[in-house]
């Protein structure tokens, strides 16, 4: 009886946070959206300069999910396939962005290339733009993001050994065929579900985008900077009708997480 | 000594039986290099060009230690809520049953979802004078939005997933059978809690405490709506840094970073020595 009772305010504790912290913001989204009818809506969904920042943001978002996974599997096969000096370390090198401001992200990106930088009269000779440019928000958003699929697959692989990549070596195979037939199908999961964290994380960033992007409308604007622009300029209905775009992209991810965690777990079994 | 490495390199290599190790380890360390350390050691390149006083005078300015007064204490009073409500959260994902629990449990990740300038627009209006919940707590007199209790909001609201996922793994591997004796043994609810189950979480509590203190010392994007950014009362650190850029003072901006680095270090390495700590005794 007196457990039921726990059981009850507690549940009821989390349901009433979720509820005002998450459920409500998400539900403002849409409503603040849609205040000014839908025509207006509209308007804003299908203006000019929304279809090209939503085209710069799904730029970068590839090209982040692109190099991270690319970089990500070859990370985890050396630091759970290998026993070597300085693994830890490795490790922990490759967690940084995860742990720095995003403003800083960007900072970092000024200080190389941009006019004070040691890269800035190679650039200039070259006539190659990364601050306040296209690229700069794709390095960006791609440093962000670097740990996100490695940091995913590496505990699977830790805990699957290596023995039947060893086995597999012994009798010849390749390690391009070890990696399809062995490895990739107990990582398949894992590598999806940090694909999934890597895309929500690159469409959303700001701070480091921001810092680099310069703001030039239709140029350089992503669909969050072009969602502050809006708001500064007080076209509130606006903004939050572009933030819908992103929440509906947030919320199939989080469909599609729930999906794949639910799969991995299955799997694991 | 020189012998004895080789032997002991030859002897790795021998082990070596897995193909792909020097093409890995190329790719890796080159990825690594471009993208991540060439980039940051520039704060400390930059940072060694600016003298000694001139990097104290910049990060001692009044403005700029209030900024990372007003992160730092933000931050650490959400984490604080968090650490408490995320324990909450994960005890009933994990220990309960009832009708909408998977709902529950994919929402907790909506705020590493929902990109940040979404959730700081969203968060401002809604706490807002105007807003909906802000127009409650004004009729009392309380404002939020613009207010350093605006800030602590945001922050819970992207530091709580770091809590919950982190305790939800330990709760779902704890076995029931110490709670059970304990419970047979006559201790009440409130002891069992606290002798029983909490040193069991306590770790994984810290872990996600850290993350998200960690998190919310950097956050930009969903708290510089709400902040509304006055001097000396809501002005967050990396906005200081923000400001300093488009004010073309790349020094003031790279010392202000480096110390916001050289925090944020502190406490990864923290999270990382209890973590090696942890497996440690879960090991023994």
């Amino acid at each position: 009886m007196k457990n039921n009772a726990t059981k009850n305010i507690l549940i009821s504790i989390s349901i009433l946070f979720i509820t005002i912290m998450l459920v409500i913001p998400l539900i403002a989204v849409i409503i603040y959206s849609l205040q000014d009818g839908i025509e207006a809506y509209k308007i804003a969904i299908f203006d000019k300069y929304t279809i090209k920042a939503l085209q710069l943001t799904l730029l970068a978002t590839v090209s982040a999910v692109v190099i991270n996974t690319f970089f990500g599997i070859f990370a985890a096969w050396i630091i759970t396939k290998f026993s070597f000096r300085g693994k830890h370390f490795l490790t922990t090198l490759i967690d940084i962005p995860f742990a720095i401001s995003p403003v800083i992200a960007g900072l970092i990106y000024i200080l190389v290339f941009g006019r004070t930088g040691w890269a800035y009269d190679f650039l200039q000779a070259y006539d190659i733009k990364i601050v306040f440019a296209v690229p700069g928000i794709i390095l960006a958003t791609i440093f962000v993001t670097f740990p996100f699929v490695s940091r995913e697959i590496i505990p699977v692989l830790n805990a699957q050994g290596k023995d039947e990549e060893e086995a597999a070596a012994l009798m010849g195979a390749s390690g391009f065929k070890i990696f399809t037939k062995i490895t990739l199908p107990h990582i398949k999961w894992a590598l999806l579900y940090g694909i999934i964290l890597c895309t929500a994380r690159a469409m959303g960033e700001f701070g480091a985008v921001s810092v680099l992007s310069g703001h030039l409308r239709g140029k350089t604007n992503t669909l969050p900077l072009h969602i502050e622009m809006l708001y500064n300029e007080f076209q509130l209905s606006s903004a939050f009708a572009v933030s819908s775009i992103l929440v509906i992209m947030a919320v199939i991810i989080l469909i599609l997480r729930t999906i794949v965690e639910y799969k991995g777990k299955k799997a694991g079994e | 000594m020189k012998i004895n490495i080789n032997k002991r390199q030859k002897t790795m290599i021998k082990k070596r039986v897995i193909p792909g190790f020097g093409i890995s380890i190329g790719i890796t360390i080159t990825f690594l290099t471009l993208i991540v350390l060439i980039p940051i050691s520039s704060i400390a390149i930059y940072v060694s060009g600016i003298s000694l006083n001139e990097f104290i005078e910049i990060i001692t300015d009044k403005q700029v230690v209030s900024g990372y007064k007003v992160s730092f204490f933000c931050a650490l009073i959400a984490a604080l809520i968090n650490a408490i409500f995320g324990t909450i959260l994960a005890w009933v994902l994990v220990r309960y049953e009832f009708i909408g629990k998977r709902v529950l449990d994919g929402l907790i990740e909506l705020p590493f979802a929902l990109p940040t300038a979404v959730a700081g627009i969203t968060l401002t209006s809604l706490y807002s004078d105007k807003g909906w919940i802000g127009s409650i707590f004004a009729e009392a007199g309380i404002q939020i939005a613009y207010t350093k209790i605006g800030i602590i909001i945001a922050m819970i609201f992207i530091g709580i997933p770091f809590v919950v996922r982190s305790i939800q793994p330990v709760l779902e591997k704890m076995d029931t059978q110490y709670e059970e004796a304990a419970t047979m043994l006559g201790a009440n609810g409130h002891r069992i809690f606290f002798k029983v189950i909490l040193p069991e979480i306590f770790p994984a509590m810290l872990t996600g405490f850290g993350l998200a203190l960690a998190r919310g010392i950097g956050e930009y994007g969903s708290v510089v709506f709400i902040a509304g950014n006055m001097p000396y009362k809501t002005q967050i650190a990396p906005l200081l840094i923000m400001t300093k850029l488009e004010q073309f003072k790349y020094a003031d901006a790279t010392a202000i970073a480096l110390v916001m680095l050289v925090a944020s270090f502190i406490i990864l390495l923290l999270i990382n020595m209890i973590q090696s700590y942890v497996n440690k005794i879960t090991n023994n």
